[in-house]
């Protein structure tokens, strides 16, 4: 194997993804949810964020409208340069594939396929080449070699979000996004999703953002994004446990604006 | 626990309105076919009861179904004057049906359905002895006049007062309009027509001026039963003639038409049984899928205290709702299966008459109980597999039924079919009558066989027949076979219907394929003569025709052949008369003693089949029972081996001359002249018969195109039988896919999220069933070659001699297959594109 430096393409300047006076509204009338508020959000290449938050501050839906898969009620949204706010079904569709990679909570996976078929999925689909190189090096990250050839179903719940996090990179996106990638895993199991990601950006230089409940979690980013109904509150840089524990107790008492 | 079920019942209005469909269709088919087949009996039997005397007298001697002129049994007017001295009859009146009156309309077509009896009969004023009522005019009482059926009128054109054209079997006649009467009730006659006569001109025209009758007619006075009257008639009437009462007569009546639709019934019974099973199958599959897609909240049921039986009580009591409410549409969608059947057969000349559909409680009664039994057992085995589920699954992600293995159905399924196939092999092996029983119990274990062993093969046979799908489709490809694979039993049971539906389509188009290469090969090895001339359903006409052909300028020879039904040691069959010498010049009999020459006036030429079954040889002695009741005494003089049609005994015609059958030619073979130009001639030979419409001139090759083309017409209704169970299979694959699509949101969702296009997404769901389509029809097709070979073995001496398996056919099915599996797919392929990422992957 050679010695070639791997990483994920970072000629571009400035951020990964970022966003503009983003808002996003469920609903109409009487039952309109504002879940997102004139959100702006700057994803920095290289950077390991975490997005933390009470439940039903906007984490979710952040993401998701970040990674062009649900629509903005207003504002603009970039993936690089390209602003996913103008782009149709079928170009949005492209760019997640060849731009961002995703890990969900769970069901990241096809079941028919096998662990190996699962992680360059994006470039089958894409009918791109594989970047066997570049396969080979996420794959011993993840230290799953020898389980390549099992389908999801044979595999354990932590082995499964490896998996998928290897899917996520495999396609050297620009982003990846995690919506709680271990919130249905035990700590050990969680402990390893979180250092393959981890190491995936101080080795490869990947970008990632990472919605997440857990205080542990979130200090494995380099920096915490705390949000409450719908807006950005706070930020913290270099996050430990307590230190990101301590800030989310601040929410409790007055996690609602009114 | 009831409210639960009921809650996911209307919860899931897709699913409902899936499996609904399934039984819906299921009933209608069944319900359909049965309200046809009773009004089809019902309207038959109802055309011949309306005569309503006491007691009839018939010949003893059977017309062989033959009613023509010359050869059906009369008995002499004595007969008549005898019963009427009966004491204890109030009226007793001679009745003349014969079949060989062709009215001719004023375009100078033949009115009719072709085959159709065309009967001419004597007119009776006493409405207590005929089925006839005047409707307008009066009744035929010259030679010069006629009364024609009501429907037959109306179709010509003709009013009371016109000159009607008519063939008789003496020849062209043109008689006044006086009449015109309903034939009973209703007035249908399923596409016969009958022209009434008075009772002599009747006998002169039919009966060769006998004072005859071919049925006698009594009405009892009051206080005399039909049985004492039918005995007191016997005793005057002596041997030769047949007394029935009125009640006897109109059961053989009603026994014989059963008999005769007999076929029919079965037949359209037999489509409606692969339309409940290929329906049962799209139920089973449903709901196997409805109880797995809601297996997660059968397991919280279960955790949160329900009991397995309450489980299984519930999902039972949901199936039998949903049957009922199907089977109840299913009914409705049956009327309309009727009235579409009676299109069709209409359509295809069967003029079908009908006084309004027949739904007999019977019939509705089947179809709830299919509907609601079906449906229960098709729920009752994914039911208690549900219920098998642990609580605990409740609370994990991906829960699945329990699935028993495969392998007993693999060794069950295997020897059946393994069995059905060798028995169609044996049974074509032996020919015969057993050998066709063998043959169809064959066909059934195969079919049965092949649906239990299926899921078994599905996965490997789809992987094979999906080959190519990577490497055309990319991964979207290998998506699509894998799913298919992944559910063998749904895979086999949704393609299930496509190969039984395909199986029967190929065989019957195999089968009848041979057929027809068989017919026209014996014509080409026996028929020499350039032109056949004939009239519809081999009713006579009169002798003239041939002399006036035998003159025409270029033709070298005609030959006349008349069919005459008689009794050879009992059993019934056709005489073949003829000049044996110009008949020789017509036609090439593989002869292997003897030749038609030798024929002569007291010799007969017998296939070498009939003689082995009658253990006769040449130069023994054959006695031959007329149809008046005379014998004649023919000695065996030549031998021929069978050629499809042609079999049977074959005198020289001028020995029924001397026995007094005075029968028209049923064909008549020309040879043309050498060098004589064949389309002139045609047209010469056409004009000549001007005076005769019912008589047809045909080129050898129409005459093979004729009996080709009437083949080509069994087989296309069968077929059309049959797309309806290829309409409910492509139903089934639609189910099947929308249940899968919405089985598979999530996984869609995420192929989605991470980059398939909603192009792709479709392209994998119809290539999915494109592969199972396939599948169904590579088996189906692979039954349908089985069955068609062997039952073309099994038929060979029945005269299927040749095997002709028509490939192109064959791949045309299987390119069908495929695009009825994509447009299966096309609605089911749409909504997978349509799906929202977002929700696909949140949906829980
Ligand atoms: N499809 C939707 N329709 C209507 N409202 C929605 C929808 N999705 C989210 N919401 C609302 O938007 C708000 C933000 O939801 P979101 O899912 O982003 O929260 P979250 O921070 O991810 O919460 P959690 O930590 O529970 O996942 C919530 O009030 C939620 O009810
Ligand atoms: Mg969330």
């Amino acid at each position: 194997m050679s010695t070639a430096p791997l990483s994920v393409p970072s000629d571009e300047a400035g951020p990964a993804a970022r966003a503009v006076g983003l808002t996003k509204v469920y609903g109409e009338g009487d039952t309109a949810v504002t879940a997102l508020d004139a959100v702006s959000v700057e994803f920095d290449r290289g950077r390991f964020t975490a997005i933390m938050g009470p439940s039903g501050s906007g984490k979710s839906t952040l993401m998701h409208v970040c990674a062009g898969l649900d629509s903005v009620t207003s504002g603009k949204v970039y993936i690089g340069d390209v602003d996913l706010t103008t782009l149709k079904d079928n170009d949005l569709t492209r760019l997640r594939r060849d731009a961002v990679g995703f890990v969900f909570q769970a069901f990241n996976l096809v079941p028919t396929l096998s662990a190996l078929e699962n992680i360059t999925l994006p470039m089958d689909i894409a009918g791109r080449p594989v970047d066997q190189e570049w396969v080979d090096a996420v794959i011993d990250t993840i230290g799953l070699r020898d389980r390549l050839r099992n389908r999801p179903s044979q595999l354990s719940g932590g082995q499964q979000q490896r998996v998928a996090a290897a899917r996520a990179l495999a396609s050297r996106p620009q982003i990846v996004f995690a919506d709680e990638p271990t919130g249905n895993l035990d700590s050990r199991a969680g402990a390893e999703v979180l250092s393959f990601l981890r190491r995936s950006v101080d080795e490869f230089g990947q970008t990632i953002v990472m919605v997440t409940h857990d205080p542990t979690a979130a200090s494995y980013a380099d920096h915490v994004l705390f949000l409450a109904d719908g807006l950005i509150v706070d930020t913290m840089e270099d996050p430990t446990p307590d230190r990101v524990l301590d800030r989310m107790k601040g929410f409790d008492g007055k996690g609602r604006r009114s | 626990m009831l409210r639960s079920a009921w809650r996911s019942l209307l919860h899931h209005k897709l699913r409902l309105i899936l499996s609904g469909v399934a039984i819906v269709l299921g009933v209608g088919f069944v319900v359909g076919t049965l309200i046809f087949t009773d009004t089809l009996n019902t309207t038959f039997t109802n055309l011949f009861a309306d005569t309503s005397s006491d007691v009839v007298v018939t010949p003893a001697q059977d017309s062989g179904g033959r009613a023509f002129a010359g050869t059906v049994p009369t008995m002499p007017g004595s007969t008549l004057d005898d019963v009427r001295a009966v004491q204890g009859v109030a009226a007793a009146g001679g009745q003349v049906l014969v079949d060989g009156v062709s009215v001719v309309d004023q375009a100078g077509e033949v009115l009719g359905t072709p085959g159709a009896p065309q009967f001419g009969s004597n007119w009776s004023d006493d409405e207590r002895l005929t089925p006839f009522r005047l409707v307008e005019g009066r009744g035929p009482s010259a030679p010069n006049e006629v009364a024609l059926d009501s429907v037959s009128a109306e179709k010509s054109g003709y009013s009371v007062g016109d000159t009607v054209r008519l063939v008789t079997p003496t020849g062209p006649l043109s008689v006044t309009l006086a009449g015109v009467f309903r034939y009973g009730t209703s007035g249908n006659l399923a596409g016969a027509t009958i022209a009434a006569f008075s009772t002599d001109f009747a006998q002169e025209l039919l009966l060769g001026g006998e004072d005859a009758y071919t049925e006698i007619d009594v009405v009892a006075s009051e206080s005399v039963t039909q049985d004492a009257l039918a005995a007191a008639v016997r005793a005057v009437v002596g041997d030769g003639v047949t007394v029935r009462t009125g009640q006897e007569a109109a059961d053989d009546a009603t026994a014989q038409i059963t008999e005769g639709l007999a076929f029919v019934n079965i037949f359209l019974l037999v489509f409606a049984g692969i339309a409940l099973f290929v329906g049962t199958f799209i139920i089973l599959n449903t709901f196997s899928m409805l109880v797995a897609q809601r297996s997660r909240e059968l397991a919280l049921l279960r955790a949160l205290g329900a009991t397995r039986g309450q489980l299984v009580r519930s999902l039972i009591l949901e199936s039998a709702v949903l049957g009922l409410v199907g089977a109840v549409l299913g009914i409705a969608v049956g009327v309309g299966v009727a009235f579409g059947l009676e299109g069709l057969f209409g359509a295809l000349g069967a003029d079908i008459p009908t006084e309004g559909l027949v739904v007999l409680p019977r019939t509705i009664v089947v179809g709830v109980a299919i509907g609601v039994l079906v449906t229960v057992i098709a729920a009752l085995s994914p039911a208690i597999r549900a219920s098998r589920i642990p609580p605990m699954a409740a609370l994990r992600d991906d829960v699945a039924l329990p699935t028993r293995s495969l392998r007993l159905r693999a060794v069950l399924g295997t020897l059946l079919l393994a069995g059905g196939l060798a028995a169609m092999t044996a049974g074509a092996a032996s020919g015969g009558g057993s050998g066709s029983q063998l043959v169809g119990l064959g066909v059934v274990g195969a079919l049965v066989g092949a649906i239990v062993v299926s899921p078994a093969i599905a996965g490997p046979l789809v992987r094979v027949l999906g080959f190519a799908f990577p490497r055309l489709f990319g991964t979207v490809g290998s998506l699509a076979v894998q799913n298919a694979e992944r559910q063998p039993r749904r895979t086999a049971a949704t393609a299930s219907a496509l190969m039984i539906g395909l199986a029967l389509v190929s065989a019957l188009t195999i089968f009848a394929t041979s057929a027809k290469a068989s017919i026209t090969e014996v014509i080409d090895r026996v028929i020499g003569a350039e032109f056949l001339v004939s009239s519809g359903a081999q009713r006579p006409f009169p002798e003239q025709v041939a002399s006036d052909l035998a003159a025409t300028e270029g033709v070298a020879a005609v030959a006349g052949v008349k069919l005459v039904p008689v009794q050879v040691a009992d059993t019934g069959t056709l005489l073949v008369a003829a000049d044996p010498g110009a008949l020789g010049r017509m036609i090439t009999l593989p002869f292997v003693a003897g030749s038609l020459a030798d024929v002569g006036a007291g010799g007969v030429a017998v296939d070498t089949q009939t003689a082995a079954d009658q253990g006769i040889a040449a130069g023994d002695p054959v006695s031959v029972q007329l149809p008046t009741g005379a014998t004649l005494e023919y000695r065996v003089t030549a031998l021929y081996e069978p050629a499809g049609a042609y079999s049977g005994y074959v005198v020289d015609r001028a020995s029924l001359a001397e026995a007094d059958v005075a029968v028209g030619d049923s064909f008549v073979y020309v040879l043309a002249a050498e060098g004589a130009d064949l389309g002139q001639l045609q047209s010469d030979l056409e004009a000549g018969l001007a005076d005769y419409p019912t008589v047809q001139v045909q080129s050898q090759a129409e005459f093979k195109a004729q009996i080709t083309s009437s083949v080509d017409q069994i087989l296309l209704v069968m077929v059309m039988l049959l797309s309806l169970a290829i309409l409910i299979a492509i139903l089934g694959i639609v189910n099947t896919l929308v249940l899968s699509v919405v089985e598979r949101t999530r996984e869609i969702g995420m192929l989605r999220a991470v980059g398939a296009l909603r192009r792709q997404i479709r392209s994998m769901v119809v290539l999915e069933a494109l592969v199972i389509a396939v599948f169904g029809a590579v088996v189906g097709l692979g039954l349908g070659v089985w069955f068609a070979v062997s039952l073309q073995r099994t038929l060979v001496d029945q005269g299927i001699e040749v095997l002709e398996i028509p490939w192109a056919g064959l791949a045309f099915f299987l390119v069908l297959a495929g695009v009825v599996g994509v447009l299966a797919a096309l609605w089911p392929a749409f909504r997978a594109g349509r799906l929202n990422v977002l929700e696909a992957i949140s949906t829980e």
